[in-house]
Parts: C-alpha cells; sequence; structure tokens
C-alpha cells in the first residue's frame, strides 16, 4: 500500500485515533477519584472562605468541624433527614426526577430551568448558637453556570462574604467577580430590607455611597455587564419566594433545630 | 546530520524558540505573572514537546503526508490532555491558577512547530533532544519573565517576600502594570534586544 493511498490515510488516522482515545480515558479514568477528592475539598475550601475563616495551613476537615452541613426541604422550608448530608450532591438531585423541582420560566431569574427541591446549607455553630448561614447559589452568566456561596450572619439579611467557585467566565472581564476587591465589597450589604422584600441588586457600574438604597446595591463589573446582570440575577432568585426565602422565615421562627 | 549536543543546547540562546522565532509569546503573556505557575507550566511544555517529538518521530514514516497536521495535533492533544488530567489529580491549586493555559499548549506554536520542521525529518533520539532543548529554551524566557514579574510587580519570589510592599507595612511600592500581561511585552522585548546584542548574527536584514 502506497503512502499516500486513500487506504492507508484511513488506517493511520484509526489506530492513531484509537491510541489516543485509550490513552486519554485511561488517564480520565484512573485520575478521576483523586480529583473528585480535590473538587470536594476545594468545595469545603470554598464554604469556609464565605464563613471568613479559612487558613491555608490547617487540614481542611479539621477546619469544617465547626461547619454543620444540613440538607433543607426548600419547598417547605423545613430540615429533612431523607438526606446522609455529608454525601447529598444537589446537581445530581437536580437531575434525577424524584428530587428535581422545574421552575417555571416566569419565576427563573437564575437562568437554570430545574433545581434540586433539597439544598445542601452550612451552619457555623459556636457554642449551641448560629453565628453564620452559608447558602449555596448557582445561575447563568454569560457563558457559563457560576455557582457559589454566599454568606449571612445571624440576622439572615447582612452579607458576610460571598464567591464563586466554580464558573467559565471570561478571565479579564466577567472572571473578576474572583477578584477579591470585588468579592470584599459584598460584606456588610444586605439581602432583605425591614419589610422583608428582596432589593440586593448588582448596579451597572459603581454604587454612589451615599445614596439611601447603597446597602442594597453591588457594584457591577465593567466590561462584564452580564456576567454582573447573571450575578444579580441568581441572588435575586435564591434569595427570593421559589428559593431559600421559605426557609430563612422558618429558621427565625424556629431556630435551627431539626 | 546535527550533532545531539547542538540540538539540545542550540534552542536555549542561539536557536530559541520565543527570543529568535518569536513563538510562544501569548503563553508567555499569561502565565508569567508568578513564577510558580511558570514552573508547572514549563515542566508541562517540556513534556509535551519532547513527547510529541518523539511520537511523530516514531511515526513519521507511516504518515501520509496528506494528514500529517492532523496526526501531529491528535498526539499534541493527546498529551496536552494527560497533562491536564495529572495537573487536576496531584496540583489541583495550580491546576486552577493555570485554568485554560495547559488546554492552550495545544496551540502552542511551539509544539506544532518542532514536530512539523524536526520530528518528521529526524530519528527518534534526536526529535526527543530538540523536543527537550526547545522546552528549555521557552522556559528560560518565561523563567526570566516571570522572575521580574512577580518581584517587580508583588515584591515576592515564589511567593516569599523580597521587597516588602508598603499594603503589607513595608517600602516597596509594587509596580501594577508588571501583574498585566502586557509587561511581558516590555520584558520580551527587553530580553530580545539583550539577546540580539550578545549573538549578533540574530538580528535580521533590514529591507
Amino acid at each position: 500500500m502506497s503512502r499516500d493511498s486513500t487506504g492507508k490515510v484511513l488506517t493511520v488516522a484509526f489506530v492513531l485515533c484509537v491510541i489516543c482515545s485509550i490513552l486519554v480515558s485511561a488517564a480520565a479514568v484512573g485520575l478521576s477519584e483523586r480529583q473528585e477528592r480535590n473538587k470536594a475539598e476545594e468545595k469545603k475550601r470554598n464554604i469556609l472562605q464565605a464563613a471568613g475563616f479559612y487558613e491555608a495551613d490547617v487540614p481542611i476537615n479539621a477546619q469544617f468541624s465547626k461547619i454543620e452541613t444540613r440538607i433543607v426541604d426548600l419547598q417547605t422550608g423545613e430540615f429533612t433527614s431523607d438526606f446522609d448530608a455529608a454525601n447529598f450532591d444537589s446537581r445530581s438531585a437536580a437531575r434525577d426526577p424524584e428530587t428535581s423541582y422545574r421552575i417555571s420560566p416566569d419565576l427563573d431569574l437564575a437562568g437554570i430551568k430545574t433545581r434540586s427541591r433539597y439544598k445542601d446549607i452550612y451552619l457555623v455553630m459556636d457554642g449551641g448558637e448560629l453565628q453564620q448561614l452559608i447558602l449555596p447559589v448557582h445561575g447563568k452568566g454569560l457563558w457559563s453556570t457560576m455557582y457559589g456561596f454566599i454568606s449571612l450572619a445571624n440576622d439572615f439579611t447582612t452579607v458576610n462574604g460571598f464567591a464563586f467557585y466554580e464558573h467559565g467566565e471570561t478571565p479579564g472581564l466577567g472572571g473578576e467577580i474572583d477578584n477579591p476587591g470585588w468579592k470584599k465589597q459584598w460584606q456588610g450589604k444586605k439581602i432583605y430590607d425591614e419589610a422583608g422584600e428582596t432589593r440586593i441588586k448588582v448596579l451597572k457600574g459603581m454604587v454612589d455611597k451615599n445614596a439611601q438604597n447603597a446597602v442594597y446595591q453591588a457594584d457591577g463589573l465593567a466590561g462584564a455587564t452580564l456576567t454582573a446582570r447573571g450575578v444579580g440575577d441568581l441572588l435575586k432568585y435564591w434569595m427570593g419566594d421559589n428559593g431559600y426565602k421559605p426557609f430563612i422565615a422558618r429558621l427565625k421562627t424556629t431556630g435551627v433545630k431539626q | 546530520m546535527s550533532k545531539p549536543r547542538d540540538v539540545l543546547l542550540d534552542p536555549l540562546f542561539n536557536k530559541n524558540p520565543i527570543g529568535l522565532q518569536i513563538l510562544g509569546i501569548c503563553s508567555a503573556l499569561a502565565v508569567t505573572s508568578k513564577l510558580e505557575t511558570v514552573v508547572v507550566m514549563a515542566l508541562a511544555v517540556i513534556f509535551v514537546i519532547s513527547g510529541s517529538n518523539v511520537s511523530v518521530s516514531l511515526i513519521r514514516n507511516q504518515v501520509p503526508s496528506s494528514i500529517r497536521i492532523i496526526v501531529e495535533i491528535t498526539i499534541i492533544a493527546t498529551l496536552v490532555i494527560i497533562v491536564d488530567q495529572f495537573l487536576k489529580a496531584y496540583a489541583f491549586g495550580i491546576s486552577k491558577q493555570l485554568s485554560v493555559f495547559v488546554g492552550l499548549i495545544i496551540t502552542n506554536c511551539i509544539v506544532l512547530g518542532r514536530a512539523e520542521a524536526f520530528a518528521m525529518k529526524n530519528p527518534p533520539g534526536l526529535s526527543f533532544l530538540d523536543g527537550v532543548g526547545n522546552g528549555l529554551g521557552y522556559s528560560i524566557v518565561l523563567l526570566i519573565v516571570a522572575f521580574f514579574r512577580e518581584l517587580l510587580g508583588a515584591g515576592k519570589l515564589l511567593g516569599f517576600t523580597i521587597l516588602p510592599s508598603t499594603n503589607e507595612g513595608g517600602w516597596y511600592l509594587p509596580n501594577g502594570l508588571m501583574l498585566l500581561p502586557p509587561s511581558a511585552f516590555f520584558i520580551i522585548g527587553l530580553l530580545i534586544w539583550a539577546l540580539r546584542s550578545w549573538k549578533t548574527d540574530q538580528i535580521e536584514e533590514e529591507n
């Protein structure tokens, strides 16, 4: 068979593809367990960072002992013990027809179409008292779904920390949601007003510090209007009636007991 | 036939892929704000270039010329994915910082350039040396750029404070430009100037 014949072209291409795909899948499958473990640690690290007491040189699992994981039924706002909190994965729960909830399009501010009916939430406890409430949130940015944690003080309306741990926004533009300066501005912002309305908003441009509503407003991102809008919308969704609001209302009256 | 020694050492200064051929600039801008990421990136690139050079060289007499570029790219892509998977498993923090740039090694012109220009015509041993040499040549430039960017931009080297910066109570006011990609252009430009003043045969003739 000559070197440039069609047969040779097809044989070389076929053999090469088979060899390369075996190598790639071997690497992906063989290393997946370690990668999953890294991701799980990363998630815990992000929860700790949202809570504001992450320390780089202390083992993550030791630091995480201050934090209690609970599963919440978003419909009723009650804690549920139907799931093993340590292994609960709300992303796969969102795909499972048993536990998934279809968000009607007019309510779907976050652009996620379905979500899990149950969410894993994290309580920072100190001496039996609730200090912080950490809630996972996610929603569409410009290119990607952005996953993050928001931490609320024990008045359930003041933000303690807010950060995304996974997104695929443009580095340098939308990717600036990872910028420490931008993340820091969330500290002290309020989600709800006195009347309990969800007021938090991400502006296009900078917040006027003297404005009456400044405490409900966050700076936008230059060159990343759509990413910033996504951040604002997903907060509005998750902090609203279809998100954590019923749970927060219940938490206020009955406390953290099961 | 070139001597193995020259094949390995020429790409360091005499035929540096970045300095003389001006290839691989995009990653040289993107990942050089810190030395730590550069070290990992450099190792990844050395592994990919030498691996792809050897593999391409081994099958160079079998590959039909009509699909040779696709074959080369497939081999390179495979190696890059394997590197990426290993980083995600064993150097998770750094792989997050390098993000897309590990994947973009696939499009690093140096890798395809060496496969096409050298490995297609030379035996595997020499091709391996050529790959390591070019990888090292690329790494040297990246390390020099990152050295200046991290030192002047953050006052640190490999994360250790060298020049205590003003916002940590020291005296050094960090040069923010150094942390932004364009600063790498200035440093690479100065490097090429220095290199060509030293090795005058690299100066291109003016038209």
